[in-house]
């Protein structure tokens, strides 16, 4: 592919950062388990427990809390199901979870709603925001977990947290928290009074893909998904990933590092952007919390209905001039579905389907933007010709 | 031009499309999802037929993408074709699927987003005519598929890239194969694509249910047993009528007629089934009408025989007087015309008669 392109997907996957596929490069030449005695052995548990102390100094937590995963899923599928089934030993079994939550937390929770448990979805405004008051309301020593993202992949809100903490906190009810989108873009303290767990992913702040972790207390009770060797505190078995793991640690350093300047200019391109978008295309509809004074919407997100088209009809001219971007989620057969997080906040399906998002990242630029905003009128144009939300038929 | 490339993910698609960016095309792959099985909250069509189109496109370095059409589909191709066995006749959904999904509703969103032609595996060739664009046999008599295409109009017809049509069907694997791309061995599928265990009578109960009948003997009128859904007929069927009474000459019975109304069968001997004289509606014309009366040949089912005929139309009808008689001519069926290789047009079959007319 010769033509230049504007990748608006950071929030799908980031770019590798320069100095993370470095230390992986530099740590996979070197031989040796992590569990092993001998001094490759050593050579190669010493990185891991360097990049473990490092994960937890820049989120202001003990090394004992990292625990490291596969990627953003396996740590959210960890919490939900560890603590669900610990907590059904001590009688509890409700879930109290957000219907806008990503699949790796949806998903799990459904299942376990067929397995036993009672699931309760906790109703959000029309931006996205969890009413913390019914949260509060339904809080009970029932619950097993209570499961809120910090900020949502798709439409960008940044859920109050710090009150969901709170209020789980004074109903000793154990609180996940899939910080997996505010990781490098929010300020994070993952040592927040309430929060229970929290997970994290490589890829999404210029690590590598299939590495992540679950910031776990020590006293947490969660009942392993993976058993085996236990080589991370015997709720997660597995050889260590010692390369994917140090890289994953170089990132979380510059995300966390790097988090309020690269907030800030994120915030003035988004904005730009959709003001460019809103001007240029009428009809277009910003979606989730405009956050224009408070930082109610991560910086890095815009997300956009186009009402008359077609989310994957934009999607493939776009990608066509150049312009990089996503719909929301797809089956694994590739078949767009309305996302079920515009459904949740009211948004007619018709205008669900005709959705893009384009999240910027720290490699994002005002050319990109400006790529966007040249093509998009054509393709809109285009796409409302060809219909929505179903082709009409001659 | 920019063209869209539909991608079952097969091999003759797979090929068709390749030999689209050879041509110097701008290709974009497109895999139709036809339909869901509810698997899992959100549920998945064809992953696997998906993956193979999209694993292709990959080979060949287009951009691919999944349409939805699976409501129309489901509308268009699917809900009609149990209606129209509920109505005792025989209908060719493939046929249907290429009239109002793919070179029409796919075929339309193309042409709004920019494209300029649809690009499909079929077997069937494209030749400047005189008059246009025309539809033609392909060179592959055995593979021919221009019966199902017979539904395009001259418009549609002039969309279409059809880059298998001068080829046999070995020459495709082995093109396939060459070109490196893994569905080169994957056999073909010859099954109606939304019944893939081929039972098409249990499809039918499953929808109709039960609408017992009797089966009548054609010339004595006698009710010879009994049918649990005359749907599960087809004009020319011989077995599954489960008759034990036998013929007084012991000859075989087949079906000759499926009346829905009244929900009979009506069989009889062989020699009830030849047709001279077909009638049919909805004309659809792949080029310039043909005088009236024509001499031209007509087919009335894929791959099946072509006889000479003396066709006479109007704007809402086609009778077709046959040379010789057709054996099996049930309605619901496509009447096709040709022209030598040149496909005229088409008419779906409503009424046949025995006698030359
Ligand atoms: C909010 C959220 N949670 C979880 C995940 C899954 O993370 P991973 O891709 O590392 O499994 C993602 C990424 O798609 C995400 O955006």
């Amino acid at each position: 592919m010769t033509q230049a392109r504007s990748y608006l997907d950071h929030a799908a996957s980031a770019p590798m950062l320069p100095e993370a596929r470095e230390a992986w490069l530099a740590a996979s030449e070197a031989v040796g388990n992590p569990s092993s005695l001998h001094t490759s052995g050593r050579l190669a548990r010493r990185l891991v427990e360097e990049a473990r102390e490092s994960v937890a100094a820049d989120l202001g937590v003990r090394p004992s809390e990292v625990v490291f995963t596969a990627g953003g899923t396996e740590a959210d599928n960890l919490a939900i199901k560890g603590l669900a089934w610990a907590g059904a030993d001590e009688g509890r079994r409700r879930i109290l979870c957000s219907p806008i939550e990503h699949h790796a937390v949806l998903d799990p929770v459904e299942w376990l709603g067929g397995e036993g448990f009672r699931v309760e979805w906790l109703p959000v405004d029309s931006l996205g925001r969890v009413d913390v008051d019914a949260l509060e309301a339904a809080l009970d020593d029932d619950v097993a977990v209570c499961t809120v993202m910090w900020a949502n992949n798709e439409v960008g809100t940044v859920q109050p947290v710090e009150r969901i903490a709170a209020a789980c906190a004074a109903a000793g009810v154990p609180y996940h928290c899939d910080a997996v989108q505010a990781l490098g873009q929010l300020p994070m303290d993952a040592d927040l009074p309430g929060v229970t767990t929290l997970a994290l992913s490589g890829h999404k702040v210029g690590g590598p893909v299939g590495v992540g972790a679950l910031i776990a207390p020590r006293d947490a009770r969660i009942t392993p998904l993976l058993h085996g060797g236990g080589q991370e505190r015997d709720i997660r078995s597995g050889t260590l990933d010692a390369p994917s793991i140090a890289a994953f640690a170089v990132a979380v350093r510059r995300a966390c590092a790097d988090q309020v300047e690269v907030a800030q200019r994120l915030t003035l391109l988004r904005d730009d952007l959709i003001d460019g978008v809103l001007a240029a295309v009428p009809g277009a509809v910003l979606n989730g919390d405009p956050g224009r004074d408070a930082p109610g919407r991560l910086p890095g997100n815009a997300h956009l209905s186009f009402p008359g088209c077609e989310g994957d009809a934009l999607l493939m001219l776009l990608d066509a001039a150049g312009v990089e971007c996503s719909t929301g989620s797809a089956c694994t057969s590739g078949v767009p579905e309305p996302s079920h997080v515009l459904l949740a906040l009211g948004v007619p399906e018709p205008v669900a389907r005709g959705s893009l998002r384009f999240s910027l990242g720290r490699t994002s630029t005002p050319e990109d933007v400006d790529a966007l905003l040249d093509a998009l009128p054509g393709v809109v144009q285009r796409a409302s010709r060809a219909g929505s939300p179903r082709f009409g038929s001659r | 031009m920019r063209v869209i490339a539909a991608m079952s993910g097969g091999v003759d698609s797979a090929v068709a499309a390749a030999r689209a960016v050879d041509a110097g095309h701008d290709v974009t792959g497109i895999h139709l999802a036809l339909s869901r099985t509810r698997q899992g909250a959100r549920g998945c069509c064809s992953a696997e037929d998906a993956r193979d189109a999209r694993r292709a496109a990959d080979v060949l370095g287009i951009p691919f993408y999944v349409w939805d059409v699976s409501a129309e589909f489901s509308h268009a191709v699917v809900d009609d074709f149990v209606a129209e066995y509920s109505r005792g006749r025989t209908p060719n959904p493939c046929l249907r699927c290429n009239e109002r999904i793919k070179f029409s509703a796919v075929l339309d969103r193309a042409l709004a987003l920019g494209f300029d032609a649809v690009c499909t595996g079929h077997y069937a060739r494209i030749v400047a005519g005189p008059h246009g664009p025309e539809l033609h046999r392909a060179r592959d008599d055995a593979k021919d598929q221009s019966y199902v295409l017979a539904v395009l109009g001259a418009e549609q017809v002039a969309a279409c890239l059809f880059p298998l049509g001068e080829t046999l069907k070995s020459e495709v694997r082995a093109d396939a194969a060459a070109r490196g791309l893994a569905v080169a061995d994957k056999p073909d599928s010859h099954d109606i694509c939304f019944i893939p265990d081929g039972d098409t009578a249990g499809f039918l109960r499953e929808r109709l249910g039960d609408a017992p009948g009797d089966i009548i003997d054609a010339e004595s009128g006698e009710t010879l047993g009994r049918h649990s859904g005359a749907y599960a007929f087809t004009v020319g069927q011989r077995r599954g009528l489960g008759l034990t009474v036998p013929d007084e000459q012991g000859q075989r019975r087949y079906v000759v007629a499926v009346e829905a109304d009244a929900r009979q069968v009506i069989v009889g001997t062989d020699s009830l089934l030849g047709v001279r004289t077909i009638t049919a509606d909805s004309p659809v014309w792949c080029g310039t009408p043909p005088g009236d009366p024509a001499a031209l040949a007509v087919q009335v089912r894929a791959h099946g025989e072509r006889v000479g005929a003396v066709v006479e139309h109007d704007a809402d009808a086609i009778t077709a007087h046959l040379e010789s008689p057709l054996r099996g001519v049930a309605p619901g069926q496509a009447l096709v015309l040709y022209d030598g290789t040149r496909v005229v047009g088409s008419g779906t079959i409503r009424a046949t008669h025995a006698r030359a007319e």
